[in-house]
């Protein structure tokens, strides 16, 4: 293990991880937003809300994500013209808007259908008493149930973030310069190809855990009205979830 | 079928490329089930340092990207594989067919997934089952063999389905590491009729049909190894 | 449990667990990428075809070697060589002193310069540096183009990395970059001859740096490999001058390249 490669090339993993991170954040603000209303419209019994939200989910979760990036940013740029005429060929031009795009919809995708679960999970008793109370649709859907199927699909929500932080990394073949480009790069400049490569594993090894964590307090934060004595220590909680 | 879709003359080979990623698949399935297997008995040991082993595997694959996995086990395990070999056996030279390696790192990779769902399937089984076996006098072995392994398989089936699901989706990767899958098609019949939009398309389709098709295998075999099992009356 | 043992020898079958004893005819793989026309391409039957494929066909039956091709990504083309998957490279590599370290090569088999490649029309503002300054400049990763790009110009302008040469085509008509870096020859018969790369031509002059560009493309094999190279190096002199290394260059550029 060459020590003055790794102090070396740092810089350039670290900008890398920024990248990483600023694609993960963005994707995984955005994709929330756009998830609760498609895990909505999946459970509206109005077919014309239903059906459009089934199929996107379906669309996004039933192919692979590199095909996804591959048919946005190389599959559109074939019809620069059209998009220009549009007016919004600025926005496919650039390969970092066009990742973002596609992460943010494969992730409202997967979320919207965690959610939903979650949602439908939401004891019905408590929409009950919401109805006998007199609130509206909006008001039940903010004040109850969305509180609720946060907490329930919270788990399952983790493990969507760290699987995104990760497909991240299938940016890289769309010219975006993130974390495993920037390993890879100077992996084929310095032919320390194995060197390169652990290094950059141990650094998403560090960024899993550390969302692992971060999300493993919000957990907490969520569940704080119930008993804390029966939950492990964080840590030991956020090593089982990155080990299952 | 190349003027049917117009697929300029590429027919063969994507259609040749998405039976090797449906191949990749069912072969990296059947090596994640043997891994998985071995992964569950590590974790369900009561030996402390076979538990420790489980954890690291689960660990590392769960926390590293899949490219990353893919590349480094792609090339680094024949590497090692020989290095390992080389000492004993002068100028051996180990053909490492591209396929069965990708199939081998997949089913790696996968084996990690598997081991939950699996190490989960063998909690499942009622304990009455296996104390019963022990009272007829079964030893471990048959026990294990005999009673608990079959019934495993009900319920793990869900999870090996949903393990399925991203595996295959899984092997559009291979063509990062050169194997001439449809996604690899794809690219080079795109580039070259400067058509790239149409082709992942296709590619697309087809993933979404092998989707299709998986969900409906996966729901009958459900449904099948449900039968003569009680069902709560509503 | 039979279910597992058949799985297990499949898989060991299928590693093709073997030993290869000595032969007659040396069995030699050749590693190439096959996605950078005119030397080395994958025509619509999955067929590689080009130049690189037929010197190196000429150069096996010189030799008198049983050669196989083996397909291979450009950025695994030398992890590819060192992991055994082929037992050479010919992929029009260039040789460079960075390369060397980790792989030996052959005599060059042609000699090429490099260029720079934009609309028709582009300025040339005196030097290279000037002219890509404020732009986006692509290259294919890996590749000595790349490294002289970033080095040379990466402080003026952005450079993007592409792992195939044809997505980086693409993105040069699409205008997501505005310049494209690659070898002189290969540049122009793999794109401003075809169709897509009309209304494209070079900007300014051909250029070569010995330390960036390399010394001629060369047949890369692993360190150690002496013999091998011994046998490359003569088939090399055989078919220039039995003509065929002529004959097989003016068909796919018009002229020999074979450089001096």
């Amino acid at each position: 293990m060459d020590l003055d490669l790794l102090i070396g090339s740092m810089p350039k993993l670290l900008d890398g991880a920024l990248m990483t991170l600023f694609l993960t954040a963005v994707s995984v603000c955005l994709g929330f937003v756009l998830a609760i209303p498609v895990a909505l419209a999946k459970l509206s019994p109005r077919y014309w809300l239903r059906l459009p939200a089934g199929g996107f989910i379906y669309l996004f979760r039933g192919t692979p994500l590199l095909i996804q990036l591959f048919l946005i940013y190389y599959g559109l740029g074939q019809f620069r013209e059209t998009l220009e005429s549009f007016g919004v060929w600025w926005f496919f031009r650039d390969a970092i808007k066009c990742a973002l795009l596609v992460l943010i919809l494969n992730t409202a995708a997967y979320t919207g259908e965690i959610f939903r679960g979650a949602i439908a999970g939401v004891a019905s008793g408590q929409i009950e008493a919401g109805r006998a109370l007199g609130m509206s649709w909006f008001t039940q859907t903010r004040r109850i149930i969305l509180p609720q199927a946060l907490r329930i699909g919270w788990p399952a929500y983790t493990n969507e973030v760290v699987f995104l932080m990760q497909a991240t990394s299938l940016v890289s073949l769309v010219t975006v310069t993130e974390l495993f480009r920037a390993a890879d790069a100077i992996a084929i400049r310095t032919f320390r190809i194995y060197e390169m490569y652990l290094t950059v594993a141990a650094m998403y090894l560090v960024i899993s855990y550390g969302i692992i964590f971060v999300f493993g307090r919000i957990e907490r934060h969520l569940m704080r009205h119930r008993a804390p004595a029966t939950q492990p220590g964080i840590h030991k909680r956020a090593l089982a979830i990155l080990s299952r | 079928m190349d003027q049917l879709l117009r697929l300029g003359g590429f027919g063969n080979e994507l259609a040749a490329g998405f039976l090797l990623n449906i191949s990749v698949g069912a072969g990296a399935l059947v090596v994640a089930l043997t891994f998985g297997l071995g992964g569950a008995a590590l974790k369900l040991s009561p030996s402390r340092i076979l538990n420790f082993a489980g954890f690291i595997y689960t660990t590392l694959v769960r926390g590293i990207p899949e490219l990353v996995l893919i590349i480094v086990l792609y090339f680094g395990v024949p590497r090692l594989a020989q290095t390992i070999i080389r000492p004993f056996i002068e100028g051996y030279r180990l053909d490492f067919d591209p396929v069965a390696t990708a199939v081998l790192v997949i089913g790696l990779i996968y084996g990690a997934f598997m081991t939950e769902v699996l190490r989960g399937a063998f909690l499942s089984v009622p304990k009455g089952q296996l104390e019963a076996a022990r009272a007829f006098g079964m030893s471990t072995r048959q026990t294990f063999w005999r009673v608990h392994m079959p019934q495993m398989w009900r319920f793990a089936l869900p999870g090996i389905g949903n393990v399925w699901m991203v595996l295959i989706k899984a092997t559009a990767l291979v063509s990062v590491v050169g194997l001439q899958d449809i996604l690899f098609w794809s690219g080079r019949a795109g580039q070259s009729l400067r058509e790239p939009f149409k082709f992942y398309l296709a590619a697309a389709a087809a993933f979404l049909l092998i989707t299709f098709i998986s969900e409906r295998i996966i729901a009958l075999a459900e449904a099948r190894s449900q039968r003569g099992v009680r069902k709560l009356k509503a | 449990m039979k279910k597992l043992l058949i799985a297990a020898v499949t898989v060991a079958v299928g590693l093709g667990l073997g030993p290869v004893g000595a032969q007659e005819m040396m069995k030699v793989r050749l590693g190439t990428e096959g996605a950078y026309p005119p030397f080395n391409a994958l025509d619509s039957d999955g067929k590689l075809i080009g130049f690189d494929i037929e010197i190196g066909d000429a150069l096996c039956a010189a030799a008198k070697l049983d050669c196989e091709w083996v397909v291979q990504d450009w950025d695994g083309m030398i992890p590819g060589l060192t992991s055994e998957k082929y037992d050479a490279i010919l992929a029009s590599m260039s040789i460079t002193a960075e390369r060397q370290e980790v792989i030996d090569f052959s005599d060059a088999y042609y000699q090429e310069a490099a260029a720079l490649v934009a609309a028709e029309g582009t300025e040339f503002k005196g030097s290279l540096k000037d002219t890509v300054a404020g732009k986006i400049v692509g290259a294919q990763s890996g590749t000595t183009h790349e490294n002289y790009a970033k080095d040379k110009f990466g402080d003026v302008a952005e450079i993007k990395s592409y792992d195939t040469v044809e997505q980086a085509h693409l993105d040069l008509t699409t205008g997501r970059i505005d310049f494209f870096t690659d070898g002189a020859i290969a540049v122009t018969g793999g794109f401003l001859e075809t169709d897509l790369g009309k209304g494209y031509a070079f900007v300014g002059e051909t250029f070569n740096d010995v330390t960036y560009h390399g010394d001629g493309a060369g047949i890369g094999v692993r360190k150690g490999e002496a013999e091998l190279l011994a046998t490359f190096n003569d088939a090399i002199k055989a078919i220039r001058e039995s003509g065929v290394y002529q004959e097989i260059s003016v068909k796919h550029h018009g002229f020999d390249i074979f450089g001096e």
